[in-house]
């Protein structure tokens, strides 16, 4: 589970400061895909970045789990990041020199106090995580071998490798056509439900709206709309269940 | 290291070059190190087998001791013998000179020693009889002489009674007279006949009667800047030395900071999800002292290949001095230098990984 919980960020911008992300209060439910979109500018990276720990807010709370982000040094949010969350980037960012097999394996390498154990894990499903993103026979190739959906798919069974709670997804199919990225919005809704994580996915694209469980629309910093893939719709961030 | 050695596996012609570059600095810096051991050895290594604790030169009124210029007169050995605590005082003759074997003469330097001189190199090698001389190896070699030869120096002839010591005194291999001997030969070749130096042992206050008796009294190693063309020869060759480490360090701190620079993309994602800033600068240093490992092996193997053979023509020392040390320098130079790279490792913002376009 991941709940933000009236957080509030701003940017430094020119004498004064700007407000990227105002009084957000969101949940990510285990099992559940969330998808925040809006127009560009309109803070959604911003809310996938104080959901993924990478900064902190200047007011609210960030849960992870039991665990309050932003109350957190950075050591403490590197370890979190490590252990709990999964992160698919924009263009995949796959490292140049790893094969894909090396890409989800590396997970299990990141230091911290507890690296044997995550890398037994990690090791012990590497095969059937390239299997289950539909790259069984691929592990071997490094990412200029690899199409971009392919690329999007290695990042997605990289940001699974550790069994994280949390899996935060930017804008996935940016860099994809139609069909590639229809199958990847279908791969990251079946695993999502199979392995029960908390989905946040960051959009502008809503043609693969159907893999989305629910729809936050963010302007200007503000959830201003809840939808859910049964209809129910909430025009202010008080009429949603899990969006305020 | 799994990041590191995958790195180096994918990029392994420009680590390959960086290694190549790294080889060939410790080849330069342990073969003019072995070159400047050779030479050193030649010039000095006479001097450092002397026996006693200090070694004693005149103290000039003008410039700086000097064995080429330094005399000292009994009544200063006498005041040496006598004071406190110097249990031994041995005036020891240096000169330059020939000595000639059928008819083939040679430049040598000799040494006056007495026979209780001590146990070391030279006072090993001191004669027990005025007609009889002492033979360092090489200048045996360059004589082509033996014990029992005939060898005449400044007009007299000796007979070879020990051959022993790698001994060299200002490029000329070394020959052992005894005092009387020595002195009468000095003479002959235009010297005073007294005393070079005086090499002291006990437990005394050394400068105070150095002092007292217009002398210095400098440990083997300090003495030997009373050497000229020593302090010439090896400011040059070590300047040289220093330079080849400040460029090695150099070149592999600028290509590890270019490296680590172009992988900032990969580091931030790495962060990103979840590595840990320890992790990284062991990646990274790892890597670094990877290629210096195997620059420095490469370049140590042909330093001993090439200096063996080397040796066989020129003053060339091999020793853990000229190999192992200039080697341990290049890799903690190296290793400094790619720990300058490290900030854009530990100053990457994870943050940049979202949204990138890489």
């Amino acid at each position: 589970m991941i709940r933000l919980d009236d957080a509030t960020l701003t940017y430094p911008d020119g004498a004064g400061r700007i407000t990227a992300v105002d009084h957000v209060s969101l949940t990510g439910k285990p099992g559940v895909v969330t998808g925040i979109t809006g127009p560009s500018g309109s803070g959604k990276s911003s809310i996938l970045a104080l959901a993924a720990t990478l900064i902190r807010p200047d007011s609210g709370h960030v849960w992870i789990g039991d665990v309050d982000a932003a109350k957190i040094s950075r050591r403490e949010a590197t370890d979190l990041r490590r252990d709990r969350i999964g992160i698919v980037f924009q263009q995949s960012n796959l490292i140049a020199s790893l094969t894909a097999r090396e890409q989800v394996e590396v997970m299990g390498e990141l230091g911290g106090h507890d690296e044997r154990a995550r890398r037994r894990l990690v090791r012990s499903h590497v095969e059937e995580l390239l299997d289950s993103v539909g790259l069984a026979g691929q592990g071997g190739k490094r990412p200029a071998q690899l199409s971009g959906g392919q690329r999007q798919r290695v990042a997605i069974a990289r940001a699974l490798a550790h069994e994280p709670e949390v899996l935060l997804i930017d804008e996935p199919t940016s860099a994809l056509d139609q069909e590639r990225g229809a199958e990847i919005m279908e791969l990251i809704h079946r695993l999502t439900h199979e392995r029960n994580t908390s989905t946040l996915l960051v959009t502008h694209d809503l043609v693969h709206r159907k893999s989305l469980d629910e729809l936050l629309t963010v302007v200007d910093g503000k959830i201003t709309e809840h939808t859910t893939q049964h209809g129910a719709s909430g025009a202010s961030a008080a009429a949603a269940p899990s969006a305020s | 290291m799994f990041v590191a050695w995958r790195d180096l596996r994918f990029a392994r012609g420009r680590f390959a070059l960086i290694a190549a570059v790294v080889a060939l600095i410790t080849l330069l810096v342990g073969f003019l190190a072995g070159l400047s051991g050779g030479l050193a050895s030649q010039n000095v290594s006479a001097v450092l087998a002397l026996p006693g604790d200090r070694i004693v030169l005149e103290d000039p009124d003008k410039g700086e001791p000097s064995f080429s210029e330094s005399s000292l007169d009994k009544a200063t050995i006498e005041a040496w013998r006598k004071a406190d605590g110097v249990d031994a005082a041995v005036p020891i003759g240096i000169g330059q000179g020939r000595a000639t074997h059928e008819g083939q003469p040679i430049a040598v330097a000799l040494f006056g020693v007495p026979t209780d001189a001590g146990s070391s190199g030279v006072g090993d090698l001191a004669p027990h009889k005025a007609d009889e001389i002492g033979l360092s190896a090489g200048a045996a070699d360059q004589l082509e002489a033996k014990k029992g030869d005939k060898i005449t120096i400044a007009e007299k002839t000796y007979t070879v009674a020990e051959v022993s010591g790698d001994l060299w005194y200002s490029h000329t291999p070394v020959v052992t007279m005894t005092p009387d001997a020595w002195e009468a030969t000095d003479k002959a070749l235009g010297g005073t006949g007294e005393a070079t130096a005086l090499v002291v042992s006990g437990d005394a206050d050394w400068k105070a009667i150095a002092k007292d008796t217009g002398t210095v009294a400098d440990g083997h190693i300090a003495s030997l800047s009373a050497l000229e063309t020593f302090k010439s020869e090896i400011g040059s060759l070590g300047l040289m030395i220093a330079m080849l480490f400040g460029v090695s360090a150099l070149v592999v701190g600028a290509f590890f900071t270019v490296w680590t620079m172009q992988r900032a993309g990969d580091i931030a994602v790495l962060k990103a999800l979840g590595a840990s800033t320890a992790s990284l600068v062991r990646d990274a240093l790892g890597q670094a002292l990877i290629v210096l490992v195997v620059g420095i092996g490469v370049g140590l193997i042909a330093v001993i290949g090439f200096g063996t053979l080397a040796s066989q023509a020129l003053p060339f020392l091999l020793n853990p001095w000229t190999t192992l040390a200039p080697a341990l320098a290049m890799a903690v130079l190296g290793l400094a230098g790619a720990a300058f790279a490290l900030r854009t490792v530990t100053h990457a913002d994870p943050l940049t990984a979202l949204g990138s376009n890489r």
